[in-house]
């Protein structure tokens, strides 16, 4: 399967000159991009690691294309993906968020049922990859 | 029009009898409205023979203080304070017969916090008022300590993408269909494929509640069911509206504290449950961590047509004090009404922290929104994914883009249909955000996606020829024109 978090990932994976044009995009809106990266592609797994800090100060996105060709050295077999990330009043939060880097395999989900009282069912999704510890979960 | 106060005063003011609006105080064309003051503007058609600015005082009157007659108990009362002041009333471009009546209200006539107070008045009895042929409420201005007695959408934009993980893109939605008949078994079958295929949401109609084909348990349940497997096969978060519009407000709140409590996000009122019973709904919304869909069913009874009614304009700011998270908000191009430039005011008031008067956009007012949450605007009705570069030109990214038939009705299936919706999205976003004329170049954009997208390549050739062009009724009275200046 291919998990579909993120803006683009109903679209052939991205080149580099696409990422790095969505990169620019979003420098040239004034929003801060970064990298962050995971092995645990949960939907509510909010918070992936940060690949360094936001760049505030980043005028070109050839800054963040090289920090992800080193992070894709170091996780290339995790999941990637680029936050840009906006601090005007009124937003404060990410505008664009979308993965750059994926598993060879995806695994996908286990979905499971606790049968409750009157038919109700908790459902829990767990990422067959997290069955895994972290850091040996891809590759 | 004539700029003087007719206004009696001193112990003839309060003679028995019957004394014409204008002359009791209810017209002051020299009023200066306070930054505090709640302001009006309403296009009045007054009946063959009445001065229009006796009909704006009558108005005002109406909708404040005053009855048809003169009563000495006014005395007892700060009454000058407390009448509603027409104090301008212009003429309606190219529309003989019907004025532009601006009233100004003061803030202690309203109750803090309740638009069931705010609309007894200004939409109470003065609407069947003898003297006037129609009366429509075009526009109004909220003071911002107005607007902060109100909890406002009780999850917001921001917040709304920050739970469902989902940014730089519109949403996805589509309405189940057929609205009515299908059995609860069936109908979570829908939401499964179309969410399963790409989408965001799945949403009941209007007219969803608990019928004899399908009782709202057995919806809320299958329809849980398939949220929880789409998104396991997704990894992606789902979410489907779930109606919870009842006869009674206890029947509502158990609804919604059942879908709460099958992990459901979203719930679904519709507007015809009345504005108390939405604020009540915003509040509990707030409470639980829910976002709260607003279908807008019976706006267009009264916000249609120009002569008579309501502005949609004027509900959906109503809406966003009361504290709905997504309201329908027009299209433009697909199956119902919607001007261009009228629906862009509408849009604006539901996502913009402060919006400027813009009258070629039907705004009258500057706004301030005093940091109220902002509404995610819902385009709903007759869209395509052919349509996906227009969509985005006109309603930008944050809104959420329902394709019903446009998802159902794809010749390969459900989740086929919601898939060339998302590839079609997500391809024009990536050219937007490139920086291409994604607007002139839209159908090559579609074309060279579907290349990699049989379903998309499908849904353009089913429906590429699909338009609705009809004239609106509802479109600005004020068109820019470059004008000298004096």
């Amino acid at each position: 399967m291919r998990i579909t978090q993120g803006a683009f990932s109903f679209l052939p994976d991205l080149t580099d000159d696409q990422i790095r044009a969505q990169v620019q995009y979003c420098i040239d809106n004034k929003w801060a991009v970064s990298l962050e990266f995971t092995d645990d592609p949960h939907p509510r797994n909010t918070y992936w690691d940060m690949w360094g800090h936001p760049m505030f100060d980043n005028p070109d996105a050839a800054a963040l294309m090289m920090e992800l060709n080193a992070c894709r050295k170091l996780y290339g077999d995790r999941y990637i993906r680029v936050v840009a990330f906006d601090s005007s009043q009124g937003w404060e939060s990410v505008k664009l968020s979308f993965i750059v880097n994926r598993p060879a395999e995806e695994p996908g989900y286990r979905l499971e049922r606790q049968e409750a009282a009157g038919r109700m069912i908790r459902y829990t999704t767990k990422p067959y990859a997290a069955d895994k510890p972290a850091g040996t979960r891809y590759g | 029009m004539p700029n003087k106060s007719e206004t009696v005063t001193g112990k003839d003011r309060y003679k028995s009898g019957v004394m014409e609006y204008k002359k009791m105080g209810y017209w002051e064309p020299d009023y200066e409205p306070n930054d505090t003051d709640i302001i009006a503007v309403f296009r009045i058609t007054p009946q063959d023979g009445v001065d229009p600015i006796e009909a704006a005082a009558a108005v005002a009157g109406e909708s404040s203080t005053a009855t048809w007659t003169v009563v000495w108990t006014d005395r007892l009362t700060a009454t000058e304070k407390y009448r509603a002041k027409a104090h301008r009333v212009d003429p309606v471009p190219n529309a003989p017969g019907q004025y532009f009546a601006y009233i100004a209200y003061d803030l202690d006539l309203f109750e803090p916090g309740s638009i069931a107070n705010l609309s007894a008045s200004i939409i109470g009895n003065v609407f069947g008022f003898k003297p006037l042929k129609a009366l429509r409420l075009e526009d109004m201005r909220f003071p911002v300590a107005y607007v902060k007695t109100f909890q406002g959408p009780a999850t917001g934009i921001v917040v709304e993408r920050e739970r469902l993980d989902k940014f730089g893109r519109p949403l996805l939605g589509a309405t189940v269909k057929p609205k009515l008949g299908l059995s609860g078994r069936n109908y979570g079958r829908v939401v499964y494929e179309a969410l399963k295929g790409g989408l965001d949401f799945t949403k009941d109609d209007e007219n969803i509640n608990s019928q004899p084909f399908m009782h709202w348990r057995e919806r809320f349940l299958y329809c849980m069911e398939a949220v929880n497997k789409a998104q396991a096969e997704t990894g992606e978060i789902k979410g489907t509206y779930l109606n919870v519009t009842a006869a009674t407000m206890e029947d509502m709140y158990e609804r919604a504290d059942f879908a709460k409590e099958l992990g459901s996000n979203i719930v679904m009122i519709d507007l015809v449950i009345g504005y108390t019973a939405i604020q009540s709904m915003a509040k509990w919304a707030r409470r639980n961590d829910m976002i709260l869909h607003l279908h807008r069913a019976g706006h267009s009874t009264y916000t249609r047509q120009k002569s008579h009614g309501v502005s949609f304009r004027v509900i959906a700011k109503w809406m966003r004090l009361a504290g709905v998270d997504h309201i329908h908000a027009g299209t433009v191009v697909g199956k119902l009404e919607g001007d261009p430039a009228t629906t862009r005011g509408y849009y604006d008031i539901c996502r913009e922290n402060h919006n400027p008067m813009k009258l070629e956009n039907g705004i009258f007012f500057d706004q301030h929104w005093a940091s109220l949450n902002k509404l995610m605007p819902v385009a709903s009705g007759g869209i395509h994914a052919g349509q996906m570069h227009q969509l985005i030109d006109l309603l930008g990214e944050d809104v959420v883009l329902q394709f019903g038939g446009g998802t159902i009705g794809h010749p390969m299936g459900i989740a086929a249909g919601a898939t060339a919706n998302r590839v079609a999205l997500e391809a024009m976003i990536l050219a937007r955000n490139e920086g291409r004329d994604y607007l002139r170049e839209g159908p090559e954009i579609l074309e060279h996606a579907a290349r990699s997208c049989l379903p998309l390549r499908q849904a353009l050739d089913v429906w590429k020829d699909v338009t609705f062009n009809y004239a609106s009724t509802d479109t600005p009275d004020f068109v820019p024109v470059a004008t000298a200046a004096e």
